[in-house]
């Protein structure tokens, strides 16, 4: 069974029903984690046409997230980045059988309504569009649709969970190309969850509990989370991921699974780069199947990538205060 | 080695949790034997039983087609191994699945289950839900099943018993030694299903 720290017996996204003469309850914490762990080892792609989806599917993508522009694009475009058009979703949602994924803006109510009505079988509110309110997130527990959010630490992870999220993944600097700060995220948040484990084994509450206030979340997500060691919801790294070793390496740092942005379709050779991707995070544990999966990509196609000291835009600071 | 050996096919989707029910299963029925993740040709030739979890019918298929899985365990069932398969596992021993939304599509199967899959029979993820059912035939009368975006079978063969129904759609069904369900039980406390299981497992050894 799954674990359901946080859970919320009454939300509002639960919806009880009749479904032909059997009672049945849609929107709970069982049905939107457990969406997020038939994903697990899986590789979720950033698409923005049919096309690309379609390319993504054959090359065994767990799921497609659609965008209106890819990360990379966002940020060269500059201006404000919002949900993608419906339509191209409903499109996409036609064309293939494996879920889809859509993002809205941090704290935009409205658009997450939109793409829950949609229909979309996952909502990403995320730091690659513009914050409509850096202060507030959405409360996803309203809603029937489970949501992935970003984090860069446990603190804002356990928030995100606190506040109704079904799956995790740790932000790297999305259309850099750039992997290293997905390693420095996920890093912290292995490194934080060894402490509390290890406040947590040695029985210590009064610790614990300035861990909850440090953090600003309750007390019974961070004992639950402490005993469990790890995340109570899956885990996915994010951000900056190019090559199958890129996807291979997060994976042996424990993470449940992979997003890849940019890296894919803004590389010369998109087909062959996502069946490899997703060969190198299935096989991750055997070196020489990631060896034939880097083959199968030529570096001088890899998308340029940016140094992400220098950035204007650092998308992955967008509501870690809140 | 003692006991019975059962795997859990570790290509992509809901492992942990099978193993998990798996191997609480068998402690409380005080069964020996040990339960492990199964990736290659080679763990899947000693297995006396195989659980193929949750997950992407897609991506489980064509991975386990690459790396020669998918033949191994065709073999296996053909020399009766039992075998669990819950909504993409039932979905990739059947011999015929297409999509609600999408229709005919071409993905690796097992070609085993003499039965026709809709995928997404209950719709997308906002219409995946939890309701009590019943599976009366194998000794189980009360379940919750846990349905996301659930397949359903729309056709069984002779051969198939059927096991279960929600809304006048095929949820569970049983063939010989293969049983596949559209739910996930390995989500739930209860430890019914993968009990008969292992009981099966355990007979057939």
């Amino acid at each position: 069974m799954i674990p359901l720290s946080g859970d919320l017996g009454n939300a509002k996204g639960i919806v009880r029903e009749n479904l032909g003469p059997t009672e049945t309850r849609r929107g709970t914490s069982t049905l939107k984690r457990g969406f997020a762990h038939m994903l697990k080892n899986g590789v979720v792609m950033d698409v923005t046409t049919v096309e690309q989806a379609q390319i993504a599917e054959d090359a065994g993508a767990v799921a497609v997230m659609v965008l209106d522009k890819l990360p990379a694009d966002v940020r060269k475009a500059g201006g404000v980045a919002r949900t993608a058009s419906i339509r191209i979703i409903e499109e996409i949602m036609d064309s293939v059988t494996i879920p889809v994924m859509a993002k809205c803006r941090i704290g935009h109510v409205y658009e997450a309504q939109v793409l829950g009505s949609t229909d979309v079988d996952m909502i990403d509110e995320s730091e690659v569009l513009t914050p409509a309110d850096e202060f507030h997130h959405i409360w996803k527990w309203d809603f029937t649709t489970p949501f992935v959010n970003g984090a860069r630490n446990l603190g804002e992870a356990l928030r995100r969970i606190e506040e109704g999220a079904a799956m995790i993944r740790t932000k790297g600097e999305p259309g850099t190309g750039n992997v290293a700060e997905a390693v420095i995220h996920i890093k912290n948040v292995n490194t934080e969850l060894r402490r509390i484990k290890s406040i947590y084994d040695a029985g210590d509450e009064q610790d614990l509990v300035s861990v909850a206030r440090e953090l600003k979340v309750s007390y019974s997500l961070v004992e639950e989370t402490a005993s469990l060691g790890r995340l109570p919801v899956v885990n996915f790294a994010a951000g900056g991921i190019s090559t199958p070793a890129d996807a291979a390496y997060l994976m042996t740092l424990g993470c449940d699974g992979i997003f890849v942005g940019s890296g894919i379709f803004k590389s010369d050779d998109a087909k062959e780069r996502a069946q490899a991707v997703v060969l190198a995070t299935t096989f991750w544990e055997d070196p020489d199947k990631v060896k034939e999966a880097q083959k199968m990509v030529d570096e001088r196609q890899s998308m340029l990538g940016l140094d992400t000291k220098n950035l204007e835009l650092r998308m992955q600071e967008r509501g870690s205060t809140a | 080695m003692t006991g019975i050996n059962i795997g859990v096919l570790a290509v992509q989707g809901d492992v942990a949790e099978n193993i998990s029910a798996i191997r609480m299963a068998m402690d409380d029925l005080g069964m020996e034997g040990v339960v492990s993740q199964v990736k290659t040709p080679e763990q899947i030739s000693d297995l006396d039983g195989l659980v193929i979890p949750g997950g992407e019918s897609t991506v489980i298929g064509t991975l386990s087609l690459i790396n020669g899985s998918m033949k191994k365990i065709k073999e296996k069932i053909a020399s009766g191994m039992p075998v669990l398969g819950t909504c993409a596992g039932m979905i990739l021993l059947s011999k015929k699945a297409k999509d609600r939304v999408v229709g005919e599509m071409e993905q690796p199967l097992l070609d085993y289950l003499d039965i026709k899959i809709e995928r997404n029979a209950f719709g997308r993820q906002k219409d995946s839900f939890e309701a009590e059912i019943s599976l009366e035939k194998i000794g189980i009368p009360k379940f919750r099943g846990v349905f996301i975006r659930a397949p359903s079978v729309v056709d069984a063969g002779k051969t198939v018993e059927v096991l279960s129904k929600v809304d006048e759609k095929i949820v569970a069904v049983k063939q010989g030694n293969i049983i596949g369900t559209s739910f996930h039980p390995e989500l739930t406390e209860d430890l019914a299903i993968h009990k008969y299981f292992v009981n099966l497992v355990q007979k057939k050894n």
